[in-house]
């Protein structure tokens, strides 16, 4: 009885990297809680053996459910596996991603289970025995810091920010018995869009443009930029761009769009609202280009350039190329 | 969108001002109010005016807006009604970072009326909890798709395409269900003089909010540490190998 519970998700037949994050922070809360780390893998046949590599991440038992249904989303049947191992286990916490999926399983198992959820969580410790953990609120413009009493604890954590630790480890995969029916819904796999499986609230690097850049067809000196960095990036875009139909929605960071924390954030012609800051404030190491130094963007941009953007973008792809190459 | 008499429930937040700028209360558990100005929350916009269009096309069919929040909120549902919704619902209750508590309360609410489609924005933008849509589904036992982009009705069936990492998903189910709504679904209006006149007659019910007790704690709440303020590298194309450098070397980040 206890230890803690990490919830996977897999795409297209494969573990998305954010499941490594879930268990590491498992791990680590484990480590503080007592108990072992039970990992939770609904996937296609086949799943099991990319399953097994989550023990160099620090789970014990791996369950793995395996079904050709569960190549989409299947949230009627992750909660029976849930509410199933819960049940079995009685853990101090159940902890998943702030994923798109998460986001939509986690409330879900919650309510389920009966019991609170702390969302989007950036940083998970222990006081007196129980979890306590700070999450962001109005988009980053305060943290809050809550404690939670009784078990288990549901705390769904943000992408990139439990960075995932290998460590020795023998935990083993154990299959586990789900059926995908009943489902009260029926869920057809992702359809990639422009930028692929990568999202701006994910990516490693994130490319940003806003008003700045004068006109949407001047977006494929952003998509140079991106393509020199290599992988991992993807590109963002202010509210203003946005509403004005220069770029889809998706692509916005801000309060009324996502909220990232990459480890290098490009601001191209955004004054820094502070809707945008909202968005990317917590961004590790963040550049700005900006014809205007009294943008409010250099405040919280660690390294600044003021100038013409069209002529400081073809300067910094070509020696960011140059560095690469090197 | 178009199916024939739809009765929607589109449940509805009064929040905080996206461009208002956060201070922590006195009492470190809450914001300072004085000078922040509360609208509808910006995603519960397109619930509404997803709810609203689908009694439009239909030609038949019924929005009703519930809230829960403090007396103020009845503001929030005036302004829904301007907007089109037919009735008004405040749970009079102070929600808190417990969404559980707030979606408990929803569905107590919810589960003695008659609709078809329960709509939300997919959160609202001061606590940022994104749980009580799912959570209210789950209670009722109902279907749910949060983060929706599109949405078509017809016949009971529901095809909802949500939002996810870098593409979308289609969700299937028959009513009733829920819907949490994402900026694209639609282009919500803006209340007409002819709607704000309409929504003072429009009936507005009040009642206690039954929140239940709370398994988590708010401990505090603070403002983030501030950013160390930056610096300019330089001006202009001749910077930007010193800023390559010190990305490489300092930062570590290329």
């Amino acid at each position: 009885m206890g230890g803690v519970l990490a919830v996977t998700e897999t795409r297209g037949g494969a573990l998305r990297g954010v499941s490594r994050e879930v268990v590491t922070a498992a791990r680590s809360l484990a480590g503080r809680l007592g108990g072992g780390v039970d990992a939770l893998v609904l996937g296609p046949p086949g799943i099991g053996e990319e399953a097994g590599h989550l023990a160099a991440f620090g789970a014990d038992r791996i369950f793995v459910a395996q079904d050709e249904a569960f190549g989409a989303y299947a949230p009627d049947a992750a909660l029976r596996a849930i509410e199933e191992l819960e049940g079995a286990n009685e853990y101090r916490a159940i902890l998943l991603a702030a994923s798109a999926r998460g986001k939509d399983l986690a409330p879900r198992a919650a309510a389920r289970l009966d019991r609170p959820l702390a969302s989007d969580v950036t940083e998970i410790s222990v006081e007196d025995d129980r979890p306590v953990v700070v999450r962001p609120q109005y988009a980053g413009k305060a943290l809050a810091k809550l404690a939670f009493s009784g078990a288990p604890a549901l705390i769904s954590i943000r992408p990139n920010v439990f960075l995932p630790e290998e460590r020795e480890g023998d935990g083993a995969v154990e299959p586990l018995d789900v059926s995908a029916e009943p489902a009260r819904t029926r869920v057809h796999p992702v359809e990639s869009g422009g930028q692929g499986e990568l999202d701006v609230a994910e990516a490693r690097i994130v490319v940003s443009g806003g008003r700045g850049m004068g006109d949407p067809e001047n977006w494929h000196l952003l998509e140079d930029l991106k393509d020199a960095l290599g992988d991992g990036v993807a590109l963002g875009a202010s509210r203003a761009v946005v509403d004005a139909g220069w770029r889809p929605h998706e692509e916005q960071v801000g309060q009324t769009g996502k909220v990232v924390t990459p480890e290098l954030y490009f601001a191209i012609g955004i004054s820094g609202a502070i809707q945008h800051l909202a968005g990317m404030r917590t961004a590790k190491v963040i550049v700005a280009v900006n014809r205007d130094p009294e943008a409010p963007i250099f405040d919280v941009a660690d390294y600044g350039i003021v100038g013409d953007l069209f002529e400081v973008l073809p300067k910094l792809t070509e020696e960011i190329r140059a560095a690469k190459a090197v | 969108m178009k199916d024939a008499n739809v009765k929607s429930i589109v449940c509805i937040k009064r929040v905080p001002d996206t461009e208002t700028r956060v201070r922590i209360g006195s009492d470190g558990a809450s914001i300072d109010p004085s000078g922040v100005k509360y609208v509808l929350n910006p995603y519960d916009e397109f619930a509404l005016e997803e709810a609203i269009r689908l009694k439009e096309a239909a030609g038949e069919g019924s929005v009703t807006a519930l809230s829960l929040g403090p007396p103020a909120a009845t503001e929030t549902l005036r302004t829904a009604l301007a907007m089109g919704a037919d009735d008004a619902v405040l749970l009079e209750g102070e929600p808190s970072h417990d969404g559980l508590a707030t979606a408990r309360a929803l569905a107590a609410e919810i589960e003695g009326r008659d609709f078809d489609l329960l709509l939300f924005g997919k959160q609202a933008v001061d606590d940022d909890n994104m749980q009580v849509p799912a959570m209210v589904a789950e209670i009722l036992g109902l279907p749910c798709a949060t983060v929706v982009v599109e949405l078509d009705v017809e016949g009971g069936h529901v095809r909802a395409v949500r939002e996810v990492e870098g593409g979308h998903e289609t969700v299937e189910f028959d009513l009733p269900g829920v819907v949490a709504a994402q900026k694209g679904l639609n282009e919500p209006r803006y209340a007409s003089l002819k709607g704000i006149m309409a929504a003072k007659k429009k009936p507005l019910e009040e009642k206690e909010a039954d929140l239940s007790g709370s398994d988590i704690e708010l401990l505090s709440l603070s403002e983030p540490p501030e950013a160390e303020a930056g610096e300019i590298v330089g001006e202009g194309a001749d910077a930007v190998p010193e800023l390559v450098r010190r990305l490489r070397e300092e930062a570590k980040v290329l």
